[in-house]
């Protein structure tokens, strides 16, 4: 027997379940508890870069909203740094938080964010990614959280350089990562859980 | 030479609960069929939003309490729930941020869609948090929950469980699990439960009775500890990034 490796092995995953925002977001469900929802607010004063609004919904295979969700959200500030202790290359607008948290609506299903385009972060060989967002998905049914990214319509030109959009063996597909301008800073991003537009989910 | 965190070590998706698990009905519809993309972790997953401690209040901990009346206290078995936070090598992860919800102790969700006749509990809410200690440690105390029924078979009762979700220092170590509670018989019959590909991976989540920490005359205690991804750790050669 060879000596044993103490690696320990990761605690598995379980559903959100269909209450995961009576932990996560209380106040969003009446409970009225810690002064607020965490994540709901992503700007905490006056913010560099532009501000922008992302709307979407999360769909199923069958092309049915999901209303039980939980997206979360992740990115860069305007000028391509995070607000977290990790980030060692400078420090990020202390006004903007970088993380959003949506419980959707509860009719709809609609998320919602307020935040600001990111900018510019290098992959880890150095070469730019193209501006994007970071999306984390749970809810009932969901087994293990989902990641995907969200990257710009308009940011064509950056898009076409990004070291992960260009490894993509289904380049037909990459268009489900892609937010659509609805105008006036306002971007649309749905997610389909599964089905012929299914998102590309990665494994990160 | 100099020691560098290198990127999170790839999830172990062959001890993860797969996407489609059928005997869990919502999973069918709700997983995705193409393969997921392997990418390294980048900056955006390997920072994260990390919580201070100046956001838990003094009793947010406290299941037992922080939804009560002035005076009053929830109903059921008084429980201590507590743990270390690791990653996978065994390092300790201080400040996780650890969010819980759970029914209360008829089984019963404070929930607008909740359809359980089970009966609501006045003074208890459902949901905690708190921040692992410079140790990895946290602790909360509640009530325990009690076994519910739901709409997948006919008759599927969950186990009673803990719902937890925590943050580490880096997104890509974002998790939501749910702890059981050792001796429970619903633990093998759950759907749910049953995604899980092996009786290591129920035992991880099935949290001991911890008699050593159990406060006598008031709350007995389960001990659950929670490992989050790693990252390599590497040797490397000081040379710009890139080259
Ligand atoms: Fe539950």
């Amino acid at each position: 027997m060879p000596q044993v490796l103490h690696n320990l092995r990761e605690t598995p995953s379980q559903t959100a379940g269909p209450y995961v925002h009576i932990g996560c977001t209380p106040n969003f469900t009446g409970i009225d508890i810690y002064g607020g929802d965490l994540g709901k607010c992503m700007k905490t004063g006056p913010v560099k870069g532009q501000e922008i609004t992302i709307k979407g919904t999360v769909f199923d295979g069958t092309g049915t909203p999901l209303r039980d969700a939980m997206i979360e959200i992740w990115q860069a500030d305007a000028e391509g740094l995070f607000n977290s202790p990790e980030e060692t290359r400078g420090d990020a607008d202390p006004n903007f938080t970088g993380w959003g948290r949506s419980p959707g609506d509860m009719e709809t299903g609609e998320f919602i964010f307020e935040t600001v385009k990111p900018g510019a972060v290098p992959f880890p060989d150095g070469r730019l990614q193209a501006p994007h967002i970071t999306f984390w998905v749970v809810a009932r049914g969901i087994n293990i959280g989902l990641h995907t990214r969200l990257y710009f319509e308009d940011e064509a030109d950056a898009n076409a350089a990004d070291p992960i959009l260009t490894r993509i063996e289904h380049q037909n597909r990459i268009p489900t990562l892609l937010a659509k301008s609805e105008g006036s800073g306002t971007y649309r991003f749905d997610i389909h859980l599964q089905g012929a537009g299914e998102t590309i989910f990665f494994d990160i | 030479m100099s020691l560098k965190q290198g990127g999170y070590i790839p999830r172990d998706r062959g001890w993860q609960p797969d996407a489609f698990t059928p005997p869990y009905k919502t999973s069918v519809k709700r997983s995705p069929q193409a393969a997921l993309l392997s990418m390294p972790t980048t900056l955006g997953e390997e920072t994260g939003p990390v919580f201070g401690h100046d956001i838990i209040g003094a009793m947010d901990n406290d299941l037992i309490h922080n939804f009560a009346a002035d005076g009053q206290s929830a109903i059921g078995p008084r429980i201590i729930v507590h743990g270390v936070v690791k990653d996978e090598s065994g390092r300790p992860v201080p400040g996780a941020l650890i969010e819980v919800w759970q029914a209360n102790a008829g089984g019963r969700y404070r929930h607008k869609k909740e359809g359980y006749l089970g009966a609501l509990d006045p003074n208890f809410g459902g949901c905690g948090r708190a921040i692992t200690d410079e140790t990895g440690h946290y602790e909360f105390r509640s009530i325990q929950p009690g076994p519910y029924p739901w709409p997948n078979g006919l008759n599927d009762w969950r186990p009673a469980h803990i719902h937890f979700s925590i943050f580490g220092l880096g997104f890509a170590q974002r998790l939501i699990t749910q702890m059981y509670f050792e001796g429970d018989p619903h633990i093998p019959l759950c759907p749910i439960v049953g995604v899980l590909k092996s009786q290591e991976a129920f035992d991880a989540l099935t949290a001991p009775l911890d008699m050593n920490r159990t406060v006598p005359m008031d709350a007995r205690a389960f001990k659950f500890d929670i490992t989050l991804r790693g990252r390599r750790q590497t040797y490397f050669e000081n040379r710009p990034e890139g080259l």
